[in-house]
């Protein structure tokens, strides 16, 4: 097991001398099912790093089956080359793994704006077997039920609002 | 390869081929479960087992040095090479039998995975740590049905009752220990098959007792998947899954 196992931080990547425009670029990748949710916000990437003028992007899936991470490393190389980092590199690692913990503030706003609710927070292991009752996205309302723990995403469950009566999505906790 | 890496080739195959052949049987269910929420879920499920497969197999392919990939691993193997337990072959039947299926073997499946997160070799524990948090979702769901079907109406206990009743010969081989097991025991790769029984126990007991299910008493046990010894019904999932790049090699998007 790495050490490494706590949320990726940017400001260790620009101390190291990783370009800003590198982590602006990183920072408009979204993840193709979550679009306005960057790769960044959701800890998805785990290290960018420079090497004899090379970018070196890590990168850790979300879940196993996770379909996006091709299209992911597809969009970053793609976002790098257009401001001019052309022979970037990206690495994919299990290790540690994800965590919803690792997704930012930032990001939590952004999945609000989604009409997603966002993972509560430190994921214990226990968390897992209980009902998850996210509060309602739309209405702010706590009075809220599990649809299915399974959603249109790996990394989704379905809930309805008992107040406003809206069906929602909300982040797994994981 | 060495004496050590052909026993990791090999347990890599039974966990590989288990989680690509159970994934494939819930394929099946796309567009045909009983509610729309349910043919998501097992969707969900089958999405999950074939990630695990896909980093199983990498690996698998990686040990062996011999060239082949997870595709050629998943697609160019005859069933008579699949090390699959016997239990995931069998057929979806009604819902009934697919969520017990899938029951018996989540719980096995988690505290396997908790025990190979601190698997002597590094690979291995990281795939664990990375399929053992979706399985505790997996056994979450499929404790749910069991009990939503066992204590529901007639019609449904008796369904649920015949696949418990049905499935259990095939229950024996996930804990049943051979000579390549205690070898990655002795060397701290992976538990004894055995040892997880009473975890597993554990996981069953207390849901088939809130389903008002009775588990039934350890007959003859069926075994056979990890020498490559299947039922009928692993020939046709092989059939249709490896049709397409057994008729047009080397096929690419």
């Amino acid at each position: 097991m790495s050490a490494v196992s706590e949320r990726a931080d940017p400001a260790a990547w620009r101390a190291a001398g990783v370009p800003e425009e590198v982590i602006a670029a990183l920072l408009r990748v979204d993840d193709p099912e979550l679009p306005g949710v960057n790769v960044i916000d959701l800890g998805i990437v785990r290290d960018v790093a420079m090497a004899d003028g090379r970018v070196r992007v890590t990168i850790t899936p979300t879940y196993s089956g996770c379909p996006a991470m091709k299209a992911i490393e597809f969009d970053i190389l793609t976002a790098l080359a257009t401001r001019g980092f052309e022979d970037a590199e990206v690495v994919t690692v299990l290790d540690p793994p994800w965590t919803t913990d690792w997704i930012t503030e930032t990001g939590h706003a952004a999945l609000r704006r989604l009409g997603i609710s966002p993972p509560p927070k430190a994921g214990g292991r226990g968390a897992l077997f209980e009902a998850h009752h996210p509060a309602c996205p739309h209405c702010g309302s706590a009075n809220t039920e599990e649809i299915s723990a399974f959603g249109a995403t790996s990394c989704k469950s379905l809930h309805r609002c008992l107040a406003c009566r809206e069906p929602f999505e909300a982040f797994k906790c994981h | 390869m060495q004496e050590q890496e052909k026993d990791l080739f090999e347990y890599l195959l039974r966990l590989g081929d288990t989680t690509c052949i159970l994934s494939h049987r819930l394929s099946e269910w796309c567009g045909h479960a009983p509610a729309i929420e349910e043919d998501v879920a097992l969707i969900n499920i089958a999405l999950d087992l074939i990630g695990q497969t896909r980093m199983y197999l990498d690996y698998a392919g990686r040990i062996e040095g011999a060239g082949r990939d997870e595709d050629a691993l998943a697609y160019l193997r005859d069933a008579m090479d699949y090390r699959n337990l016997l239990l995931v072959e069998q057929p979806n039947g009604d819902f009934a039998q697919t969520i017990m299926r899938q029951f018996l073997f989540d719980a096995q499946h988690l505290p396997l995975l908790e025990a190979l997160t601190g698997s002597s070799d590094a690979g291995l524990a990281e795939i664990a740590a990375k399929a053992v948090r979706e399985v505790r979702y997996h056994l979450r769901h499929s404790s749910q049905w069991v009990i939503r079907l066992g204590d529901g109406t007639e019609e449904s206990h008796r369904r649920i009752a015949n696949a418990l009743e049905r499935l259990w010969r095939y229950t024996g081989e996930m804990f049943a220990d051979d000579d390549l097991c205690r070898r990655l025991a002795d060397r701290g790769v992976a538990p004894l098959p055995s040892s997880l029984r009473d975890a597993w126990l554990a996981n069953i007991d207390p849901v088939l007792e809130e389903a008002t299910l009775s588990r039934p008493a350890d007959g003859w046990m069926q075994t056979g998947g990890r020498e490559g010894h299947h039922t009928e019904h692993l020939g046709y999932i092989l059939a249709e899954m490896q049709f397409l790049p057994r008729a047009y090699p080397d096929a690419r998007w």
